[in-house]
């Protein structure tokens, strides 16, 4: 009887007998409901303002901190056994015990918006810097203000692309960057090769190398069409190599421009008019069955993060089979290659442990825990004039080291970013599924689709 | 009676078709859990190309099955005899007393399943906090907070059923142990749950199924400390990789205990509702 | 559960012509209070206190400018029912779609699977070799855990490895391309069948039981006089299983129509539109725009709405009752 939303059985009024009872039951019923209404509202104002409680303040002088990370390994307890030396270490230096909880991505957003609306929130929390921004309107965290970035070795250590998405221009940030990550056209270099190919520069390259290498079952793209991050990701990249802002200078969301539509209609088109992906790639809801396909050789390429690396090889492909060129745009259109994408580190206001708050994200901050963690966790270096050591491959490290700080532009840095995100992400999944199922998105459907999107974020704001 | 060939028809094609239904998941799940990796991310087969137990084996190391599962044993278990005993008390009371108020409780705990789980998941997410900070008692991401939460999910179903099967027990039997010098609950201990036993059994599975199986609350309220099986089992599609055949059998092995309890007990179960719930 | 409430009425009538003997006694006037008083306070921690602050909620302006400091929250009065009902606006116009796609869905779902139940139930209802078998297998969805049985559900729907387009385009050789199931207009299909798989054997349960209930001898009294197994059906076991019928499809209606897990183990984060039954709508709803405020007030509506049909049901059964 597990059915109806995780609750049952009602069954319900039928003991209740119909006769004059009723009008008892009615004055009853209202004086039950006053009662319980003046129980709640005795029990929540005390909560209004968010409640103080810490689960870190417990134990003993700010001693301990509770650290919630994302996961960035191949599997929560990868991120453990990655963590845990570090955190040992950071014990060590400084006797501060941090306790660690590894949260996965499905889990991630729920999990911070109730800690920030309970204020029942761990001390430190890696969040994906595109939220820095919306997280930063809740008022939960804790600005970095000048003597906050004293305290964690200055804001000047960390490279300016990475510091530019720590919240919104104009204020003190919520979050400093911890991992630095990139989207990279990956290309399978046999099938390059086979094909008598060179790995493409411009857009129109791209798609003729893909329709050359779209053949016998094998596809030139693989596409996590079904993912509305990944999709909301590419609306934006689109958009900004067709120089298309997503929201205006006031912060009120302008999807329905030209070069959005465009930039949208686009990507749309390597599977609907191009045919490069295959269009079982509509239900592809990470970016790991993308991966899968390219490792194995169903697909020739595909966009990732550089984090995409660990599953690459994980799935038994070699780093020395695979290339990396920046996600080239369309002659004449502006070279953006990616979003600055990456992984931040926020301090919760509440914390009761401000100071061993400050010493942990320094510690995390740090050089040698940065080259430490890049590595397992294949990400690019937060700080300034570090180098790039997530891979082996010299020339790989080379080429994400550039788009990241030459061809990456952060997502707008608006409140209403996540909605951007859940919004024009979910429009597109439903456009890739039309496609996939044989139906066709004009560019008139897909302005209808933004004009939606754009309303549902103009109501909620 | 003889059978028509009509009926016969009838009650052939309506098993075999809905025996079918029944299986075709099943199976999918039990042998996809002896397929190695390549094969759940291949074309799908009805037979593995080769037969391994190897995701039995791995899955207990890609997440903590193991804690999930005690945790999960600990929640349903606790929840199922605090409901069971709260359902007893006010079943009993429902039954045998004419108290003032009595039709209020009904409506306003039976009505309470009606609503809508997304309504009151952040207030009471909420309220848990809260007491929390004024009386220290910790609820979010304990196994308190979910035993409580989830002992009233079944709690109305279990009194409204247990009401009507203690409706059916004579009251000559708890009049005969009164007269006998029994106070009304040496008569509830000793008359009624004997011979109310099915029933306590079909609320007793209904209860632990409820908590069993519950998903939306778990996703909430549960941290590394307490997460049952219910959220446990979709940490399995990483970010490197999604292992069907893991997830499988991980299904398997949690459907396990469950399944063989109910189909024990389910003929308890049937007439624990055919004297409550179905009269 | 009419049968109970007339026994008890009748019950109650009769011992209190014996003197009331069922009047508490002035001593133990509190014992069923007291009995009663664990199971009101679980019941408000839980239930009322929640609902009433997600109430409250409702008049909020609860954006995540404010959610993590309720007390600076502006109180919009009903603004956020405006704008749920408004059905010109995105949000009205999506909360309706959402709406009629979980009424379609709970119409087919509740109807099939009584449907199935009860063809389940009568055809298992006499003796035969392997009836025990039979209703052990069917019952073993039920028993389930929920999310084992739809996500075996989501591997099998899958378009190119999922066993359901292997069945039906490999083994059976149908032509054309292999449709999507999780995708698309498909998917509310796909939330429509393992629906019905999970809740047909709940259904079969009752009806089980609920037969068991019938003498067998009304049976063999009808076919001595001649009445064939269809005719025995609609004028003995429906009309008796009508207590049981009247309870079961109101639960089995309230449970469908606030259905979450379905669509959100079978979608996951992606949920296509034609699957957006309205319990994932509003947690979206709430949880992806951080908009608690109108998500709670299309909570509130919903439950508006529950209450509404639950009741003109009750009313509408509970009359036919009267006359009949």
């Amino acid at each position: 009887m597990r059915i109806g939303s995780a609750r049952n059985a009602p069954a319900s009024n039928l003991r209740v007998s119909h006769d004059k009872d009723k009008e008892v039951a009615k004055v009853k019923i209202r004086t039950f409901a006053a009662a319980a209404a003046i129980a709640a509202l005795a029990i929540t104002a005390t909560g209004c303002s968010g409640g103080t409680s810490n689960s870190g303040a417990t134990a003993g002088g700010g001693k301990t901190l509770t650290y919630w990370a994302s996961n960035q390994g191949t599997s929560l307890d990868n991120d453990k056994e990655v963590l845990t030396p570090q955190l040992k270490k950071f014990q060590d230096e400084t006797g501060i015990k941090v306790n660690l909880e590894v949260i996965g991505w499905n889990d991630l957003q729920t999990r911070i918006q109730t800690a920030v609306t309970s204020g029942q929130a761990p001390d430190v929390l890696n969040i994906g810097n595109t939220w820095a921004a919306s997280l930063q309107s809740t008022g939960a965290f804790m600005p970095f203000d000048s003597a906050a970035f004293t305290a964690i070795g200055g804001k000047d250590k960390f490279v300016k692309t990475a510091m530019d998405t720590g919240g919104m221009p104009g204020q003190d940030p919520t979050s400093v960057p911890l991992y630095g990550l990139a989207y990279g056209l990956y290309y399978n270099k046999a099938m390059f090769k086979d094909a008598g190919l060179t790995p493409p520069t411009t857009w129109a390259e791209m798609v003729t190398d893909a329709k050359k290498l779209t053949t016998g079952g094998k596809y030139g793209f693989a596409l996590a069409a079904g993912s509305y991050t990944e999709n909301a990701h590419f609306a934006f990249i689109n958009a900004a190599q067709n120089g298309a802002d997503l929201f205006s200078a006031d912060g009120k969301p302008t999807f329905t421009s030209d070069g959005v539509v465009d930039g949208i209609s686009r990507y749309l088109d390597l599977m609907q008019t191009d045919k490069v992906v295959n269009v079982a790639n509509a239900q592809y809801d990470n970016g790991t069955k993308a991966v899968n396909d390219f490792a194995t050789g169903k697909v020739a390429m595909i966009l990732n993060q550089n984090n995409a690396d660990s599953s690459i090889v994980a799935n038994g492909m070699k780093n020395d089979q695979y290339g990396v060129v920046a996600f080239p745009a369309p002659a004449g259109a502006k070279d953006v290659a990616s979003h600055v994408a990456g992984i931040n580190m926020s301090i919760f206001k509440n914390t009761k442990n401000k100071d061993a708050a400050l010493k942990f994200v320094k510690f995390m901050t740090s050089p040698e825990t940065q080259t430490a963690l890049d590595k397992p966790f294949a990400a690019l270096p937060v700080l300034a004039g570090a180098k790039a050591v997530f891979t082996d491959n010299a020339q790989e490290a080379k080429t994400f080291s550039d788009i990241y700080a030459n061809k990456s532009k952060p997502l707008p840095l608006v409140p209403a970013e996540d909605q951007f995100e859940s919004t024009v992400g979910k429009a597109m999944n439903q456009m890739f599924a039309t496609i996939a199922s044989g139906g066709t998105v004009s560019k008139a459907d897909i302005k209808a689709a933004l004009t939606t999107a754009q309303q549902a974020v103009e109501a909620a704001g | 009676m003889r059978e028509t060939t009509g009926a016969k028809a009838f009650r052939i094609v309506t098993i075999a078709v809905l025996g079918i239904f029944t299986i075709v998941p099943i199976w999918v799940m039990v042998i996809s859990g002896l397929k190695p990796l390549k094969d759940v991310q291949g074309d799908f087969t009805w037979w593995p190309s080769t037969l391994t137990i190897q995701p039995y084996i791995e899955m207990w190391q890609t997440v903590p099955l193991a804690s999930y599962f005690v945790n999960s044993v600990i929640v349903s278990s606790v929840a199922t005899v605090l409901s069971l005993i709260i359902a007893i008390f006010a079943s009993y009371a429902i039954s045998r007393y004419n108290f003032r108020g009595r039709t209020v409780f009904s409506t306003t705990v039976l009505s309470t399943q009606m609503l809508p789980g997304v309504l009151f998941l952040l207030p009471l997410f909420l309220i848990f906090v809260n007491i929390n900070t004024n009386f220290g008692l910790q609820l979010v991401g304990t196994r308190t907070g979910l035993i409580i939460t989830y002992l009233t999910f079944s709690l109305p179903f279990s009194i409204w059923m247990l009401a009507g099967y203690f409706d059916g027990i004579p009251r000559e039997l708890d009049e005969a142990a009164k007269v006998d010098g029994c106070g009304p609950m040496r008569a509830l201990l000793t008359v009624i749950l004997p011979t109310a036993r099915p029933g306590l059994v079909a609320v007793a599975i209904y209860s632990f199924m409820t908590s069993w199986g519950e998903v939306l609350f778990a996703s909430v309220m549960t941290t590394d400390a307490n997460r049952t099986l219910a959220v446990g089992l979709q940490l399995y599609s990483t970010q490197t990789n999604v292992y069907w055949n893991q997830i499988m059998a991980a299904s398997v092995v949690v459907s396990i205990p469950i399944v063989i309890g109910f189909l024990l007990l389910q003929k308890n179960f049937v007439a624990g509702l055919t004297a409550g719930a179905v009269k | 559960m009419s049968a109970t409430a007339t026994t008890r009425k009748s019950g109650a009538a009769g011992k209190a012509s014996k003197g009331g003997s069922r009047k508490p006694r002035r001593a133990g006037w509190w014992l069923p209070y007291a009995l009663l008083a664990p199971a009101i306070i679980f019941e408000l921690v839980i239930h009322v206190i929640p609902m009433v602050t997600g109430i409250w909620m409702s008049f909020l302006k609860l954006t995540k400018m404010f959610i993590s400091n309720w007390g600076n929250a502006p109180v919009t009065g009903l603004r956020n029912y405006q704008i749920a009902l408004d059905f010109n606006s995105a949000v009205g116009a999506g909360l309706l779609r959402s709406f009629l796609i979980t009424a379609a869905f709970t119409i087919l779902v509740v109807g099939i699977s009584w449907g199935l139940g009860m063809a389940a139930a009568v055809a298992l209802q006499k003796s035969f070799f392997g009836r025990g078998f039979f209703r052990t297998l069917f019952l073993i969805p039920y028993a389930l855990p929920m999310y084992a049985g739809v996500i075996a559900w989501k591997f099998m729907l899958q378009k190119d490895n999922g066993a359901i387009n292997h069945f039906f385009f490999d083994n059976l050789g149908l032509a054309g391309a292999k449709p999507f199931w999780l995708i698309g207009d498909n998917a509310f299909w796909s939330v429509v069948i393992v629906a019905i798989w999970r809740l047909w054997p709940f259904a079969f349960l009752m009806l089980m039981a609920g037969l068991q209930s019938i003498p067998n001898d009304v049976y063999e009294a009808s076919a001595v006089d001649g009445a064939k197994p269809l005719r025995q059906w609609s004028a003995i076991t429906l009309p008796m299983l009508r207590p049981v019928n009247m309870v079961l499809l109101l639960v089995m209606f309230l449970w469908t129509f606030n259905d979450f897990n379905t669509p959100f183990v079978l979608f996951g984060g992606s949920n296509p539109p034609a699957g957006d039954l309205i319990s994932f709508h509003i947690y979206n709803a709430s949880f992806l725009t951080w908009n608690f405020g109108s998500g709670a007030a299309m909570s509130v509506l919903l439950l508006l709405f529950l209450l509404l049909v639950s009741g003109i049901y009750l009313l509408i059964m509970n009359r036919r009752k009267d006359r009949a």
